[in-house]
């Protein structure tokens, strides 16, 4: 008997120590580095996570791009506050909006601003305000490749936009020659991957795509692909399977997912050197970026041509998205005070171990005003 | 005396038919008993409320595909657009007909004959010893979820059926239908064949239980007459299976139509047609509603809805088809013998 309980415990244990590095290795973080300043940030949580008077459940639902930032908060946060329940499910920004403006949750999730319809569609949910995005998680959107004998490669947003529409069919093209001198480009079929499911990350990338090569782009953005020909697949994860399987293909996905190997381009801007997939560099980007909301709508206009050096142009931002005014008076203690954890330098600096670009601090300085306003 | 015990014959017999006197009174009132009218209401209201959802579904359905189409501005049934979102709203069909039924028709030209031959050889050919180890593989084929069938499609058959497209290529290009561009096999072809290993099982099924129908005498007859065994096959194991093969090639088609995430691990799909099974070309009713429902607005969910919606009477079209068939050939096969 005694024998048989001592096992069922090391198997919860087991299990335990399983899901816990799965939930590690889906948030992206690379090795221990992430793991144990995680564990430090839990333990300076305790004092610096402000709980105030919030408890009871907190639904949430929207953008999956942000998924892996949401749980990382999450874990931090339940921990500091015993009283509080969030569930945050990942149903897309468009499922999540929805689900916001007909009252169902606290907070939505989105990885495009509000628009018109939808902000005053809120108006029935938010007394006396309107919803309002909050810009909090940033990433890069990475360009990966499968080139065999290729390890670098530079391109700029024209030679983009060609092989996603179809344009440039091999790698041995001259426009990507060009660009990469050095490299010895074998004689192969372009396999440009697209997302078939709509999805943010399509939205941004080819909003890229129009603004930073407007002539060789033609189609408007937006989260179904309109460009013809080319392969697809569903998810981020398929795109990066579809890369890492097929020799020649190229693709684009949240830099989260460009790992086990799968090799990234260096995207070519007005800077001096061909800027690389990073964080750091997604960062640089976004500070660009300029407030287009009104109000306490902190909406942001992205910049996809900087010209500074180490700006990596290709990023996408997230927005949590709340009520102003009028929030739900049972769960308003509660999401104020997550809010104002993610916002923070604690919740601003999980970001990176979790694959994600914090906000710059002029931006991430407005966010926390406008939640100590919240009502 | 018996009356009461059979419940059956109250309710077939109406009550002045029953002999007058005790026993007939006692049969009368026993067809009303409490037991008898709450069973009564409550099969009754089953069959009701099986109407009532079916209505209430195919009511909500049709005022949201309304509610879509009415606001289209390309056409529903021959644009290659799918964009319910864009400013104006413009989205077809005509793609996802297209991709539905090419990748069926598809499954159904590799799946029916290896079915029918896998059926007819556990019945007649093989020891039962064998046919029943067939079956019993058959049998767990069909207990696979479509998902791990995708996965499977996904990682392993498709970066496999280079070889196969390439051949195809070579020597069947010039039709123009196997055509090959050197993409990644993800195309029709690949879902067909895909498809056609999920269906399998179903039709194998039940073509293997119709076979098994077939009367002693039937074969026996041929058999006396000189038939080779084939021959039995061919004049009278085939003939009598015959409804039951459509029907079990129908139970298939229905899968086929439907499959959702198989399909949409393993097809590129895009909004235009092909000529080529072997390009990406085309796409599915139920692979386009998996992958666009998640992010759509609420016009977008409505024109998936709509999408929906053909395909359901796609589904009632090919069904009533089948059917008719089979009432067709009742006469000519041996079922009525």
């Amino acid at each position: 008997m005694k024998l048989q309980r001592m096992n069922r415990r090391a198997l919860a244990l087991g299990a335990l120590a399983v899901s816990g590095a799965l939930a590690l290795t889906a948030c992206g973080s690379d090795d221990t580095g992430g793991n144990s300043s995680g564990g430090d940030a839990s333990a300076a949580a305790d004092s610096n996570i402000k709980c105030d008077d919030a408890k009871g459940q907190l639904q949430a639902s929207g953008s999956s791009a942000q998924k892996n930032a949401i749980d990382a908060w999450v874990k931090q946060y339940v921990a500091a506050c015993n009283g509080v329940q969030i569930n945050y499910n990942p149903t897309g920004s468009g499922a999540g909006i929805t689900a916001f403006t007909q009252g169902q949750t606290a907070f939505a999730g989105s990885d495009s601003a509000l628009k018109p319809d939808e902000i005053e569609a809120s108006k029935k949910v938010c007394k006396d305000g309107q919803a309002i995005d909050l810009p909090m998680v940033g990433g890069p959107i990475a360009v990966g490749f499968n080139v065999p004998g290729v390890d670098t490669l530079a391109l700029d947003a024209p030679t983009l936009a060609k092989i996603f529409d179809s344009q440039i069919t091999n790698w041995n093209d001259e426009a990507i020659a060009k660009l990469n001198p050095d490299a010895k480009l074998p004689d192969l079929k372009i396999q440009a991957f697209h997302r078939s499911d709509e999805s943010g990350t399509t939205d941004n990338f080819t909003k890229y795509l129009k603004d930073a090569a407007p002539k060789d782009w033609k189609y408007e953005p937006g989260k179904s692909w309109e460009a013809k020909g080319g392969q697809s697949a569903q998810g981020s994860s398929g795109l990066a399977g579809q890369v890492k399987q097929t020799p020649g293909a190229i693709s684009y996905f949240e830099l989260s997912y460009a790992k086990d190997g799968i090799k990234t381009v260096d995207i070519k801007t007005q800077a001096a050197e061909p800027v690389k997939a990073t964080v750091d560099n997604a960062t640089a980007a976004i500070g660009a970026a300029k407030v287009v909301g009104t109000g306490k709508d902190l909406a942001l206009e992205l910049d996809y041509t900087p010209a500074a050096d180490g700006a990596y142009p290709i990023v996408l931002v997230t927005y949590e998205i709340v009520c102003d005014k009028g929030n739900k008076a049972e769960t308003l203690p509660a999401t104020k005070s997550f809010l104002n954890y993610i916002a923070s330098e604690d919740g601003q600096g999980l970001l990176k171990d979790a694959g994600y670009a914090p906000m710059p601090t002029e931006i991430i300085t407005k966010v926390r005003e406008t939640i100590s306003g919240l009502s | 005396m018996d009356i009461t015990t059979d419940p059956q014959k109250p309710a077939a017999a109406p009550v002045p038919h029953q002999p007058p006197g005790k026993d007939g009174k006692r049969a009368a009132r026993g067809a009303t008993r409490p037991g008898d009218r709450i069973f009564l209401g409550l099969s009754r209201g089953s069959g009701i409320l099986v109407l009532a959802i079916m209505a209430a579904i195919a009511a909500f359905l049709s005022y949201r595909a309304w509610l879509a189409i009415s606001e289209d501005e390309a056409n529903f049934f021959t644009s290659f657009e799918w964009n319910p979102s864009g400013i104006p709203p413009e989205f077809g069909i005509a793609v996802l007909v297209f991709g539905t039924v090419v990748s069926s028709v598809i499954a159904m030209a590799i799946a029916v004959p290896v079915s029918v031959g896998i059926a007819l050889f556990i019945t007649h050919y093989a020891p039962r010893k064998l046919g029943g180890a067939i079956a019993y593989v058959i049998d767990l084929l069909a207990a696979v979820p479509s998902i791990v069938y995708g996965l499977w499609g996904a990682l392993f058959l498709v970066p496999h059926m280079d070889g196969l497209f390439g051949w195809l290529d070579e020597y069947l290009g010039w039709t123009g239908i196997f055509e090959w561009s050197g993409g990644a096999p993800r195309s029709l072809l690949t879902v067909g064949i895909l498809l056609a290993i999920m269906i399998l099982p179903i039709i194998t099924n039940v073509s293997r239980e119709v076979f098994r129908q077939v009367p002693r005498m039937h074969e026996e007859a041929a058999l006396a007459l000189g038939a080779t065994r084939w021959e039995v096959i061919r004049m009278s194991v085939i003939p009598f299976g015959r409804s039951g093969i459509i029907s079990a090639s129908m139970l298939g088609l229905g899968r086929a139509l439907g499959e959702t995430m198989a399909v949409a691990m393993v097809l590129s799909p895009t909004f235009d047609i092909n000529a080529s099974l072997l390009d990406p070309g085309g796409g599915t009713f139920a692979q386009n509603i998996a992958s666009k429902f998640n992010e759509a607005t609420v016009m977008g969910r409505d024109a998936l809805i709509a999408s929906g919606l053909v395909l359901f009477v796609i589904t009632l079209l090919v069904n009533g088809g089948a059917r008719m068939i089979i009432a067709r050939r009742k006469e000519y096969s041996g079922a009525n013998a």
